[in-house]
This record gives C-alpha cells, sequence and structure tokens, in this order.
C-alpha cells in the first residue's frame, strides 16, 4: 500500500527538508534493507539491552557457586545438580522437580485449553455478530475490566465467594443441594485454574479478534453460496484463517501461566508447586545461581513448547 | 492515502522536533538537576529500610518534629531487605532488620556496626537481649540465633560475633515478640495448650503455616517435637536428618489434606482468620489484634512449649560516614527515647528500653500490655481506633510470663540451602 517513498518519509525526516531533487539523490543511496534495519532499530536495541543481555547473564550466574551471602564466580553446576536432585536416585518416584514441572504443565494445559474455548467462541461473537465498530471497541473494552483492580485485592475477593462461608456454599445450603460447605472451591486446582482464565481469556480474544475481523467476508458467502454447512464453514473456512491469531494468543497464554507463581501462590493456598515458586522460593533465600538455573530450564522448557506450536503453524506466513 | 500519511507525518515531526527541543533544554539547564541537591545538603535525610513493623507514619512524624531528622521508609519484606542489602548496600543508609539475618549479613560486610558507647541508653536495653533474661531474672530459650548470640562483634571490621560484651554492637535493638498459635476460640470451642493440636485430625482442613521457610520450619519443629516424634538439640540449626524428619512430618499431613493454606503476608493471615478458612494457624500479634478489631473472636494462644521469639533492631550501611553517621546515631538514640517505644508496646510488641517507653504511656496502658492485668479503661491502637474493652486482659499475661516462655528464636541454619531444597519439595508434595 505504502510506496517506497513514503517509508522513507516516515523513517528519515531529514529527507524531506532540502530541494527535491537532493531528496531524491539521498534516498537513492539509501536500500530498502538498511530502512527496514533503520525502523527495527529501536526496539531491537531495547530488545537487546533489556532481554537478552541480562538473559546471557542468567546464563552465566546459573554456573556460578554460591554460598550463604554472596555469588562466588567459580564454574559449577551446582544450581543445576540439586535442582534435579533424586531424580533417578528416587525411581520410580518422582523427584521434585519433575513432580513440579508436570503440576505446571497440567495446569498450563487446562487453562490454555479453556481460554481457547472462552476467547474463541467471544472473539467470533464480537467480529461476526457484532455489526458497529464502536461497539465491537466497546464489548473488546469490557474484556478488560479483570485489570482494573490489583492483584492481591482480586486474589483477596475471591474469598468471599469461593470460600467455606462463601456466597457459593451458602447458596448452595440454602437451595439444598449440599449439607456441608465444599472446600474444593478455594485453595486447589480448581480455583486457580479459575483465577487465571478469568485473568487470560483476554489474551486469547484480542488476537483471535483480530485474525477474525480481518477474515474477508467474501469468503463466508462463497462458502455459502457453495452450500457449506454453518459447521463446515466454520472448520474449512474461519479456523484455518484464524490460526495465526489462535496460536499468538496460545503463545500469550501459555508463556505467561508458566512463569506464573502469584496468582497460583495465593489462590492454591501456596500449596500447589510452580516452576516460577521454585525460583521465587530460591531467590529469596539469596540462592542465585541455583535461582538462575532454574530460570534457565523453564525457559527451555516453554521455549521448547512455543517452538512446537510454530511447527504447527508458520506465523510468519501466515501474518 | 498517501496524501493524507505525508501531511499527519510532517505535523507530527514538527511536534517531536519541537518537545524534543524543549525537554533538551530542560535537561542542559541544569535548572532541573540542581534544584534537589541544594535542597538536600540543608535537611537532615535517612534512607530507612526494613520491613513495616517498625515504619510507622507517627514515628517518622514525631522524629522530624523532635531531631529535624527526615525519615524516608523504604519498605520490603524480610527476605527482600536481606536481598537488598547484599545487592544495593548504598540504597540505604539505616537498615532495620531481624538478628537472625545477620548470619547472611555480616559475613558479606555491607554493614557497619554501630558503637555501644554513643548509645545513651544503652545500658537500660533489656536484658532479654544482653543476657538472654527477663528483667525478673527468668531464664529464656536460646536454641536459634537468639540475640544475645550475635549482639556483639570482636573488632570495628571484624566479621566474627563475640562471645562476651564489646563496644561493636551489630543491631541495636528495638523491637521483639514472642510469636504462638493464633486460634479461633468459637470455632474450636474446647482448650488448646499444645504445639501439637495444630497437626490434629480435627482440625483437618482448618490449619495453616507460614510459607517462609526459615520461621515455617521453626513452627513445624515446635509442632514436631510437642508431638513426642523427636527431640532437638538445637531446632534453629538442625542437621540434615532432622531436617528430612521434621519435613517428612509435615509433607504427611500435607498430603492429608491437614492444611487449608499457607501465608506469606501479614493480611493473608488476617484474612484466613477472620473468613474462618482456618481455625488455628502461626500468626503474629498485630495479625489477631486485628482479627479481634473486626469483631470476631480469636487468640494469641499461649502453648505450653513455649514461644517461637523474633527481634530486630538498627545498623547502617557500610558507605555511612561523617555527618550522616552522626544523624544516625541522632535517630537511634531518639528511637530509644520512648516514644517510638511506646508506640510499639501499644501494638502488642515489646520496646527494647522499657523505662523510657513506659514513661510515655499511661499507668493503665503499660498494666494491660506489660504487665498483664486486666485494662482498667478501653485499650485504644497508636491510631486511636478501639483494641480492646476495658476488663479483658491480654493473652499470655504479662512481659515475664511471656518472654519467659520463649523456647526459641527464628534462626538461620547452617543447612540453610538443604533445608530451602527440602521446603520446595514439602509444597510440591
Amino acid at each position: 500500500m505504502d510506496t517506497s517513498e513514503d517509508i522513507l518519509h516516515q523513517a528519515s525526516p531529514d529527507l524531506v527538508r532540502g530541494s527535491e531533487t537532493a531528496r531524491r539523490k539521498r534516498a537513492a543511496r539509501l536500500s530498502p534493507s538498511f530502512v527496514s534495519w533503520l525502523q527495527a532499530g529501536p526496539m531491537m536495541l531495547v530488545f537487546l539491552a533489556f532481554f537478552l543481555i541480562p538473559l546471557v547473564f542468567v546464563v552465566i550466574v546459573s554456573f556460578w557457586d554460591y554460598n550463604e551471602y554472596q555469588l562466588l564466580p567459580a564454574l559449577s553446576g551446582r544450581g543445576y545438580t540439586d535442582t534435579f536432585e533424586g531424580c533417578i536416585a528416587q525411581l520410580p518416584e518422582l523427584c521434585t522437580i519433575a513432580k513440579t514441572y508436570l503440576k505446571t504443565l497440567k495446569l498450563c494445559f487446562m487453562v490454555w485449553a479453556i481460554t481457547l474455548f472462552i476467547g474463541f467462541w467471544v472473539a467470533y461473537f464480537l467480529a461476526f455478530h457484532v455489526k458497529s465498530k464502536t461497539w465491537q471497541m466497546g464489548l473488546s473494552l469490557l474484556c478488560t475490566i479483570p485489570f482494573w483492580t490489583s492483584n492481591v485485592i482480586r486474589m483477596i475477593a475471591w474469598i468471599p465467594l469461593l470460600g467455606r462461608n462463601g456466597l457459593v456454599n451458602s447458596g448452595l445450603m440454602k437451595t439444598g443441594l449440599i449439607n456441608h460447605p465444599v472446600e474444593w472451591m478455594l485453595f486447589s486446582e480448581f480455583s486457580v485454574v479459575l483465577a487465571l482464565v478469568h485473568l487470560f481469556t483476554f489474551f486469547m480474544v484480542v488476537p483471535i479478534f483480530n485474525s477474525m475481523i480481518r477474515i474477508d467476508k467474501s469468503l463466508i458467502e462463497a462458502a455459502y453460496d457453495a452450500g457449506a454447512t454453518g459447521f463446515q464453514t466454520l472448520v474449512n473456512v474461519i479456523i484455518p484463517l484464524a490460526k495465526p491469531g489462535i496460536v499468538i494468543g496460545s503463545i500469550f497464554v501459555i508463556t505467561i501461566v508458566m512463569g506464573d507463581f502469584i496468582t497460583i501462590g495465593v489462590m492454591g493456598g501456596q500449596q500447589i508447586a510452580a516452576a516460577g515458586k521454585i525460583i521465587e522460593t530460591r531467590v529469596n533465600a539469596l540462592q542465585f545461581p541455583a535461582a538462575a538455573a532454574n530460570a534457565v530450564i523453564l525457559l527451555a522448557i516453554t521455549f521448547l513448547i512455543i517452538t512446537m506450536m510454530s511447527r504447527i503453524v508458520d506465523i510468519k506466513k501466515e501474518l | 492515502m498517501s496524501e493524507t500519511t505525508r501531511t499527519t507525518g510532517v505535523s507530527r515531526r514538527t511536534l517531536l522536533k519541537g518537545t524534543a527541543g524543549l525537554a533538551g533544554l530542560a535537561a542542559g539547564s541544569g535548572a532541573i538537576t540542581g534544584f534537589p541537591y541544594v535542597k538536600s545538603a540543608d535537611a537532615k535525610v535517612l534512607r530507612y529500610l526494613g520491613t513495616a513493623v517498625n515504619e510507622g507514619d507517627d514515628i517518622s512524624k514525631q522524629c522530624l518534629k523532635d531531631t529535624g531528622i527526615k525519615i524516608e521508609y523504604i519498605t520490603a519484606t524480610t527476605d527482600d531487605v536481606t536481598k537488598r542489602v547484599m545487592t544495593q548496600p548504598n540504597s540505604f543508609d539505616v537498615l532495620d532488620t531481624e538478628y537472625f539475618s545477620l548470619k547472611k549479613l555480616v559475613p558479606s560486610g555491607n554493614i557497619l556496626a554501630l558503637d555501644a558507647k554513643k548509645i545513651k541508653e544503652f545500658d537500660n536495653i533489656t536484658p532479654v537481649f544482653t543476657k538472654g533474661e527477663t528483667p525478673g531474672g527468668k531464664k529464656i530459650g536460646g536454641q536459634g540465633t537468639a540475640p544475645w548470640k550475635v549482639l556483639y562483634l570482636e573488632g570495628k571490621d571484624s566479621k566474627k560475633f563475640a562471645t562476651s560484651a564489646t563496644e561493636f554492637v551489630t543491631l541495636i535493638p528495638t523491637v521483639y515478640n514472642a510469636d504462638t498459635l493464633g486460634i479461633r476460640p468459637d470455632l474450636i470451642k474446647r482448650p488448646i495448650s499444645t504445639w501439637a493440636e495444630l497437626l490434629n485430625p480435627e482440625f483437618k482442613g482448618k490449619a495453616s503455616i507460614l510459607n517462609i521457610p526459615s520461621i515455617g520450619i521453626m513452627d513445624a519443629a515446635m509442632v514436631v517435637e510437642a508431638s513426642g516424634k523427636y527431640k532437638y538439640a538445637d531446632k534453629g540449626n538442625m542437621t540434615k536428618e532432622e531436617i528430612d524428619l521434621t519435613m517428612k512430618v509435615m509433607t504427611e499431613a500435607k498430603k492429608a489434606g491437614q492444611f487449608r493454606a499457607f501465608w506469606k503476608d501479614f493480611n493473608e493471615s488476617v484474612n484466613l482468620m477472620a473468613s474462618g478458612e482456618t481455625v488455628i494457624q502461626s500468626m503474629w500479634s498485630p495479625a489477631v489484634t486485628k482479627v479481634r478489631s473486626m469483631g470476631i473472636p480469636c487468640t494469641f494462644q499461649p502453648l505450653k512449649e513455649g514461644y517461637r521469639s523474633w527481634a530486630s533492631g538498627f545498623c547502617v550501611s557500610k558507605g555511612v560516614s561523617g555527618a550522616k553517621l552522626e544523624w544516625a546515631y541522632e535517630f537511634v538514640n531518639w528511637f530509644l527515647s520512648g516514644y517510638a517505644g511506646a508506640y510499639l508496646n501499644r501494638q502488642g510488641y515489646y520496646s527494647a528500653v522499657l523505662a523510657t517507653a513506659k514513661a510515655h504511656m499511661e499507668p493503665y496502658e503499660w498494666a494491660y500490655w506489660m504487665e498483664g492485668k486486666p485494662a482498667e479503661k478501653d485499650i485504644k491502637a497508636p491510631d486511636g481506633s478501639l483494641l480492646e474493652k476495658a476488663g479483658a486482659v491480654r493473652d499470655g499475661g504479662s512481659y515475664e510470663d511471656r518472654m519467659g516462655g520463649v523456647a526459641c528464636w527464628n534462626a538461620v541454619m547452617d543447612e540453610n540451602d538443604y533445608m530451602v531444597r527440602k521446603w520446595n519439595e514439602f509444597i510440591a508434595a
């Protein structure tokens, strides 16, 4: 859509000054690839300074030794060997780290499946059933409501709702459905998944909605004209075209849940293990190399999952 | 399309140029950077790093009024305070921290011991800190990192704790307390007298402990010992086998569903108890008071095995010297001079210098908080809200009874690293 001239205008403000001919000459010298580097440059620098370099440090520190009060910059695998302690000796029983990751992956899968299901249909509703742009905007803003209060307040607010003497329990008791308060609703996997779904469905809705809104409506009409049922249109037209959104949303949700320890901690009554929780405990005990080693392991596993997902859909191509 | 892009593009550029110019002008002029510098040269400011325990607004206001020193609070959790001392020793002046973290802080060399001779009230500090006994002469349990074991250094820059009194004090004592289990008497409906009750199946799904490993393990050890399963040589410094045993008992209880939740934050503990999610749990004194002030019965239950105690005090960052060091001494001296001590006593903590605090309290307040006598009048919190009606008696009674009943102190063990790993295992079980 934009001509290369337009791109140049945005990229290098100085070029518009000066005579038209001089401008042409200078513009000719800038190759398009240089311009795209220039455009990506600022983000790249931020990424380098605040992500890649710290990450390199984390990896380096993960191979250091430590004592009660300081890091010892000597090559040591202690952070890793401690982490995998008992993984072979305890067999067939699982070691701490394996148990923790199994639990984290289980929670992650449940949250992913539920947010995908809910998020897909919310996005579908917004994209195909809500006709006016204003309403689409307004309704998607509504999805951000869970973020309007602080994490801690939101967590505390679940107690009067799901707790032993909470609203749901007293409601169920009054209707006579149960005699004793149900306890599994709070400080359990159920409450963890509920809180995570409540928070992160939004991250599914937005990218899927974004993909759906760009589907050419004439394709759907064509499917209809060709005699496809609603279900066939959904499976053969909409889902394939919404795939990039689904994958991006999934990456958001999976990376957030894999690293979460605050929501899992508070909603799980601090009794449910999480990969992030191990890191937190280690950091709090000033065992930075061990924490760094755990961070590297978490990163590797999350990266693996995302690589697998991008094998399924080539996001670069689809965008 | 391309036409409109061009026009908006131009106007955006002009705007950007304009703002950048302005910003550059402001940054270059020195007017902005110069201002706070001039101001800070006049005012006496101390950056005060600590947990929320001692950090009342009333205390800093009164301090400014009395001494002209402006206190800037940097509030963090116990763990984060330690982390900050290790990683950013220049980000604070005065440090308010617990004695048990000294085993980490002193070897790091990031803190500076204070000179006892410059502390006016040092000789009047309660013998709890200096001798390990109450003013009435009761011997206090010394398991764990008891303050008198780590109170003195061998020399000014020494990293070794002295066994007898020297003038180099690691932390000038400020506040301490004796902790125990909090219970909901209205829901339990029978007397509770031992730590072992925490794992009583009667309270299945209604118990809780602290999820701070170094404190939680002490509570766990009190329970294990009370239930007669094992007797530790020193609960505050377990061997690997003892850690394994303690965690095994706790893990079995966890798997059986004994615990409703673990808590980490003051407010979490209040919420668990007030909502009835738990009926018995490790707790801190002001949290019990808070539940009670909501009109919900809650008792800070004295138990026959005794209390788990903690204590904190002041030192300064190694970077503090000259005039700033003098202000730090002035501030510490002011802190021990009574106002702050009375303030802490009224919250249910104990102040390090009893005599000065007493002078700042009403006799009926002193009788209630320190002597364990029934309240003659309504007892009010420092902010004026009602804590107890006339006639109430403090849980656990007098200072002598409570501090005299201390069995162990919060600790950092030699096997801390192993303990933390086992704690993670316990959470994952």
